[in-house]
């Protein structure tokens, strides 16, 4: 024996994911049970809440730590200004007694609710970023799917349902089988007029909707490098539209320069010290995933969906592709297409810009770009509904409501809204819908609704069109400041017809 | 949970591929602080037409498959949200067991919480079962089998853990109660993350 150190067994290099994985374990998984996972922070909304609440109560259960779930309003709020009376134009009661469910809960068990008149409040996946709440190297989950858009930061961030709800208000932790590993690497740059959204469609058109099932999904290369943290959230929002139970990207400086803004990250020392662990989380060099994949950023295009699931993603530009199946042949008789003809020209209806894809400042930013100084078609409806009560002081600040309503948009307030449509927010039958969301299945925004999922640009160029528009057409110029003195352009979109 | 060890039905078929969560359960009928009475919502948009009349071309409105409780069904069964009112809603309205090719993740977690049997098989047997909705179909959980009329047995995965709670009716959220003591041990020893 002697008193040297100890020697350090030399240890296997390990994912990001695995690393995470790791520090929440609990109780390690065997072939007889499921690991126990710590869950840090626990998001909460209206809609997939109110039964884990009650199944509590009725065990006469309490919260394990109230400190780390935090709630808010989005699902089923009305996006419409509140009466004159300041009433709120709740669609029906029952999304009233969903909110006000949720008060009740919240307020009972010691829960800090963002409520309706909250400056912080929007919808869940993106006032949790804004706010510096998600932080790497968290385990971050929520009863809504998209919760895999917190994985951009460095998080294991994945969807729960209402059971899984309950078992982490009372437990703080989730019983899980380890995902296996999928790394995408994107390399290339990304075309002038090209987004995060299109690449992530042009990812899930390629993968498949059950190309991630099983995997948690790491996005690397000089491309994801190269997105900002919201592009990154549009990313990995989406994973779960490949299946996938997460997505994430290491996090590095832009993430930290992002946090080191926003008011609940930590601050100096505690920041300093954050920041020392936070590097330690990219995967190692050498580490195995299970399963690799590259992507060259050269080939995306702006994408658009065809059919009546996000794998259905192609180019702007392409053909509506043979059916392969039934199901196949369905959605494109849903959507009113043929298979063999292109989309664009197709005349649009409606036009949705926001959700927890698509409805951060920047992707306002984006379509102010665009309908800066110009008119919508009068063919069609257009709502651009910021994110969050932050993006929409911030879109205000900049006058990109007011470029909005002058070309004769509906601006809204912050909220879920036409995305999943229960908030009276909806597609009328048979209307085409151009939407910057995630999901694109059949009624998804109303009942007999049709949806193509794009980016914000694609929108934003097809609103000013009246039809599926190519947004490389429109030329990089008009800023925001500049436009909003610009006489508004009637017409000028026949140029694309 | 009640435990569930056999179940025994011939199958309604629908060989649609990538039946999402919107169509097992509109998400207009997500405004609701329940969890029962949600059948009369399940695949609501394909059991009735636009006016609301009943569609009979519709599998689940067809006479011959009133009161059959496994469903066989295409590709990727469940994929889109976490909503857990998509089982809710399926267990209500009288299925027991989902039979696919491929199912998604968080609805096979979810289905598994209420009593709903989420079955993967080869495709090469979904299409044989999608072919044969009158056969009676005997899903063994203790065994892990599907039986045949023939007799043939395919078994099925299912998760150690997952099978002892269907047998047995644990109930996942006491058997984490129990471990609190582990919990707190972490809490109180984990580094800062």
């Amino acid at each position: 024996m002697t008193d040297s150190m100890p020697a350090v067994a030399a240890q296997p290099p390990r994912t990001l994911f695995d690393k995470l994985w790791d520090a929440h374990l609990v109780v390690a998984e065997t072939t007889a049970a499921p690991a126990l996972l710590y869950v840090d922070l626990h998001l909460i909304h209206e809609v997939t809440s109110p039964q884990a609440f009650a199944e509590l109560a009725e065990r006469g259960l309490t919260l394990r730590c109230p400190e780390r779930t935090k709630g808010t309003l989005d699902h089923s709020t009305p996006t419409l200004p509140n009466a004159a009376d300041g009433s709120v134009p709740y669609p029906h009661a029952a999304a009233r007694a969903q909110v006000d469910r949720l008060r009740e809960n919240a307020a009972r068990c010691g829960v800090e609710l963002f409520d309706l008149d909250s400056p912080a409040r929007g919808i869940v996946h993106v006032i949790g970023p804004e706010l510096g709440l998600t932080q790497p190297g968290m385990t971050i989950v929520c009863g809504d799917s998209h919760t895999s858009t917190h994985g951009a930061f460095g998080a294991l961030a994945f969807g729960i349902g209402t059971s899984e709800v309950g078992h982490v208000l009372a437990t703080q932790c989730l019983l899980q089988r380890k995902a296996k590993t999928l790394a995408i690497t994107v390399a290339g740059e990304l075309a002038s007029g090209v987004s995060a959204k299109d690449l992530i469609l042009h990812i899930i058109g390629q993968i498949g909707v059950n190309g991630g099932t099983g995997y948690v999904i790491e996005f690397r290369g000089a491309t994801i490098r190269a997105l900002p943290m919201e592009g990154r959230m549009t990313v990995c929002n989406m994973a779960i539209e490949a299946g996938a139970r997460a997505g994430m990207i290491a996090p590095d400086q832009v993430t930290f320069d992002y946090l080191a803004g926003c008011p609940r990250a930590p601050k100096g020392a505690a920041f300093e010290a954050a920041l020392a662990r936070w590097k330690l989380l990219p995967s190692d060099p050498g580490a195995k995933f299970d399963r690799e994949l590259q992507i060259d950023a050269g080939q995306v295009r702006p994408a658009v969906t065809w059919g009546t699931h996000p794998g259905t993603a192609m180019v702007i530009d392409g053909l509506v592709p043979e059916p392969q199946d039934a199901a196949q042949q369905r959605g494109i008789d849903y959507m009113r297409f043929s298979a063999g003809a292109g989309v664009l020209g197709e005349p649009v209806d409606v036009v949705f810009v926001g959700s927890c894809t698509n409805g951060r400042i920047s992707d306002l930013r984006e379509v102010a770009r665009l309908l800066a100084g110009r008119k919508l078609h009068p063919r069609v409806r257009m709502l651009v509904v910021p994110g969050s009560a932050a993006v929409k002081r911030q879109a205000q600040a900049e006058g990109i409501d007011q470029i909005v309503r002058n070309a004769g948009g509906e601006w809204r307030e912050p909220g879920c809204s036409m995305c999943i449509a229960m908030n009276g927010d909806l597609v009328l039958p048979g209307q085409l819908a151009l939407s910057t969301s995630n999901r694109n299945f059949e009624g998804r925004q109303g009942p007999g609704a049709r949806t193509m999922l794009v980016s914000p640009a694609t929108a934003a160029a097809s609103a000013l069109a009246g039809c599926v528009a190519d947004p490389r057409a429109y030329p990089d110029t008009t800023p925001t400041a500049a436009a909003l003195a610009a006489e508004p352009v009637v017409g000028q979109t026949g140029a694309l017809a | 949970m009640k435990p569930i060890r056999r179940i025994v039905s011939a199958s309604v078929v629908w060989p649609r591929s990538n039946i999402d969560t919107d169509q097992i359960i509109p998400a207009r009928f997500l405004s609701t602080t329940e969890r029962n009475g949600l059948g009369r919502y399940a695949f609501h948009d394909w059991r009735y037409r636009d006016d609301g009349s009943v569609n009979p071309d519709f599998v689940f409105n067809q006479p011959q498959n009133v009161g059959r409780s496994i469903l066989v069904a295409g590709r990727n069964f469940g994929c889109g949200s976490s909503r857990e009112h998509a089982p809710w809603a399926l267990v209500d309205f009288g299925l027991r067991a989902v039979i696919s090719a491929e199912i998604a993740d968080i609805f096979r977690n979810n289905a598994l919480k209420n009593g709903l049997l989420p079955v993967v098989l080869p495709a090469a047997v979904v299409d044989e079962l999608l072919a044969h909705p009158d056969w009676s179909l005997e899903l063994d959980v203790a065994t892990r089998q599907l039986r045949l009329p023939d007799g043939r047995c395919y078994e099925f995965p299912l998760d150690e853990f997952q099978q002892v709670c269907l047998l047995d009716g644990v109930d996942e959220l006491g058997y984490l109660l129990a471990r609190t003591e582990a919990i707190q041990h972490f809490e109180e020893n984990r580094n800062a993350c």
